[in-house]
Formats: structure tokens, sequence, C-alpha cells
């Protein structure tokens, strides 16, 4: 038994139909809960009410990044492996993660036009969420490019090796060229920057969320993606015939 | 990997090649600018270094498809693919030549575009020190998105919206450096940042560039 098993793409959809109720499930309580939760929660005697943003916001950061990581590992496992599945579920995963980083931009747009007077800062972190953006905007668009499905899963899979590298680069140089407007971590372990418990156990709850809710879109669109594939194969095959 | 070179450079060289189409965009981009945020030397000479650094990746953008297309449309690609000499080195040795062709001429002649932008007086050496460290990175990562986009037809817009994102970090530093040369300040630092990028860039590109042509030649 190993996890490679799941990369069969028979036992991949037999496990995926089997635990995506429950994981859509999960994704919708653990949202709505914390989201409701969350608007619940005080007014911050600085930030008012905009404070809320942040059971957005962070969220979606959060995944935006983590699932640039995850495209990056299953290209690699692509590359090295040749699963299919793995490049399947890098395709499907990038539209997800570019939406996310939007929110991200436009929950933090928001949030600036109130707390620091600007839509929009030049500021490292959101620069490199730009750029970001346009990192998942570029491999979007080679996969709608390229025909064949195996050149489209090796070119695109190197590409994302070499957007990650130049994404973290490129997060590391805009330090170098203007200094930030941007808060540091929200979730600092240091006693004295770690957020109140009020907003923190919220924001726990609605990250939770956003991970479920990036599973189960994930799981839905790797199972369309595959249910593509067979299509395409079956219609091969009748062409042939 | 001489051969191969010449070949190169008297292709781009001779008619048709489009040799000095990099410079002739350069000097519209620099004549636009003006018409676009008036004719002011205060406001020029403050935005020229940053104008003159997108201006020489934007017209190394320009040439970027013309790397591999040709060769692949005539089949010379297949050829240079089952050579003894590695692809790797094909596509080093390619880069290099685009980078003869546009990258060095930008860098060399960009003081004459920078006295059209009111470039100030101690910015000029480190004008073309930055470019002649930043380009080669330039046309290096060019090469690896021609790669990846060869085979495709609609490839040219494609090519833009790759390549771009990779050279920000080489615009920052090089920009930065320019900057910091014309403000009178120490502008070592971002150069050596720069020729770093460029460096790591020339020793790893050319595999994952090679990389791709190989899934395009299939």
């Amino acid at each position: 038994m190993s996890i490679w098993e799941y990369a069969n793409p028979v036992k991949f959809m037999r496990i995926s139909g089997a635990i995506l109720p429950w994981v859509v499930a999960g994704a919708a309580i653990c949202t709505v809960a914390g989201l409701v939760w969350g608007f619940l929660t005080p007014q911050d005697y600085k930030q008012g009410s905009t404070v809320k943003i942040i059971f957005l916001h962070v969220p979606a950061a959060l995944m935006a990044i983590n699932i640039w990581l995850m495209m990056l590992v299953t290209s690699l496992i692509w590359l090295v492996r040749r699963h299919h599945v793995s490049a399947l579920a890098a395709k499907a995963a990038a539209p997800v993660g570019a939406v996310m980083t939007l929110i991200a931009l436009i929950t933090g747009a928001i949030w600036g036009q109130p707390m620091w007077g600007t839509w929009w800062e030049w500021d490292p972190r959101l620069t490199s969420f730009l750029i970001l953006f346009l990192f998942y905007l570029g491999y979007m668009a080679l996969w709608g490019a390229v025909e064949n499905p195996d050149s489209a899963a090796d070119l695109t899979g190197v590409l994302c090796l070499v957007g990650s590298v130049f994404a973290l680069l490129s997060r590391y140089a805009v330090n170098f060229w203007n200094q930030g407007l941007h808060q540091g971590a929200s979730l600092s372990l240091a006693p004295g920057e770690r957020m109140a418990a009020v907003y923190r156990y919220p924001l726990y709850l609605t990250m939770l969320g956003f991970f479920l809710l990036f599973l189960a879109l994930l799981l839905i669109r790797t199972r369309t993606e595959i249910r593509r594939r067979r299509l395409a194969a079956l219609l091969a095959r009748e062409n042939l015939a | 990997m001489k051969a191969l070179l010449i070949r190169d450079l008297r292709l781009a060289t001779r008619a048709g090649g489009g040799f000095g189409l990099a410079l002739a965009f350069f000097l519209i981009v620099c004549t636009l600018v003006p018409f676009g945020v008036g004719p002011e030397g205060g406001t020029l000479s403050r935005i020229a270094p940053g104008i003159l650094w997108v201006g020489a990746l934007l017209s190394c953008l320009l040439s970027l498809d013309r790397i591999f297309a040709l060769d692949f449309e005539d089949g010379s690609l297949d050829l240079l693919a089952t050579a003894p000499l590695p692809l790797e080195g094909a596509v080093a040795i390619k880069a290099f030549a685009h980078w003869l062709v546009t990258g060095l001429p930008l860098a060399l002649s960009a003081p004459v575009f920078g006295l059209l932008l009111h470039l100030p007086g101690p910015a000029y050496p480190w004008l073309v020190a930055s470019l002649v460290l930043g380009t080669p990175a330039l046309s290096m990562l060019g090469a690896f998105g021609a790669a990846v986009t060869v085979g495709l037809r609609r490839g040219g817009l494609l090519l833009s919206l790759l390549v771009l994102p990779l050279y920000v970090p080489t615009l920052i530093f090089g920009a930065e450096a320019v900057r910091r040369g014309a403000a009178g300040a120490d502008p070592v630092v971002p150069l050596v940042f720069l020729a770093a990028i460029t460096l790591a860039t020339l020793a790893l590109a050319p595999f994952a560039a090679a990389a791709a042509l190989r899934v395009n030649l299939r």
C-alpha cells in the first residue's frame, strides 16, 4: 500500500467520489460558521468594523500561496513519475488559486481604502501578490494554448518550476525596491504580536473552511478533467472504428 | 558551437533578419514617452532610469520569437536536436546570439537615449553597466519562453505573458542601480544582485529551455 496507488485514475475516481460529499459539507460548515462567527466579533478599537475583512483576506491569501506550492509539487510528480492525475490536479488547481489571489487583492483594497487611505499601494506584499496573479494567468493561458494534452502538461510543469523560482525571487526583490506598508505576519506565535483570541479562533475556522473549500473544488475539477480525458479517448476510438 | 553562433549572427544581420529593429523600437519608445508625460526636463530625468530599462526590456521582447520559430518551421531545429551538440548548449548559443544582436547594441547605445530623456550625468556609466549585466538574463529567459511557445500558432502574445513576469527581478535591480547612480548614491549592491540573477539564469535556464524544446519537438 503506497500513496502512488491513488495515482490510478479509477481508484482516484472511486475514493474522491466517496469523500467528496464530506469535504463539501465540511467546507460549507466551516466557511459559513467561521464567517458568521467572524462577523459577530466585536469591533476593533482602531479599525472599526473593517477588521472583519480579515476573515476573508487572510485565508484567501494563505490558499493563494499554498495552491501554487501544491501545483509545484504535483508538477514535479508529473515530470518525474508521469502520473496523469497529478498533472490534471495541477491544471484543476490553477483557476482556484488565481481566484484566491484575486480575492486577497480585492479584499485588501477594500480594507486599504479606509485604513491606509488608498486602494492600492506599491507595497512589497501587494506587489508580489500581483506578480503571483500574473504567473497564474500565464500558467492557465499556456494550458489553454497547447493542444496535445501531454505536451501541455509537460510545458506547464516546466513553467511552474521556473515560475516558482522567479515568484520567490520577485518576492524578495520587491523588498529591496520599496519599503512596506503592510503589517507583518497575521498569525505570529510571539505572544506580544499575537492577535486577540476573539479574532484568532474564528480566523482558524475560516482558514480550515477555505482549505476544505479548495479541496472540494480541486476534487470536483480534477474529476471533471479525468472525465473529459475519458470522453476524448472514447471519441478517438469512435473515429478510428 | 562556433558554427551555430556564426550562422545565427549571419541570419540575424542579413536582409530580413530584423537586426536593428529592436534599436528602432527603443528609439520610438524614448520618443513617445515625452509626448505622454510632457517635455519638462525635471520629470523626464526623474523617470528616465525606469523608462530606459522598461524600453530595453520591451525591445528585447520584440525579437524573442525569432530565436526558435524560423528554425522550427524549416526543420533545422530537429537537426540541432539530433546533433552531437547537447540541446542545452544549442539553446545557450542561440540565446547568446540573440543577446549579441539585441542586448549588446541596446546597452551600448543606451547613453544616446539617456540624453534624449535628460538622464542625470553620473548615471551614464551605471546605465551601460546595468544593461550589459542584465540583458543576458533577458535573452536567456526569453529563450526559455520562446522554447515553451515555439509550436503554438498564437505564440506571440502568450510569450509576452509568460516572459514578462520572469523579468521582474532583473528590472527591479537594473533600474534601481541606474536610479542610485542618478542620485549619486552607491549602485554597487543592486548591480551585484543583478549579476547574480544573470549568472544563475545563464547556468539554469538552458536546461529548462531545452526540456521545453524537447517536448515541442516530440
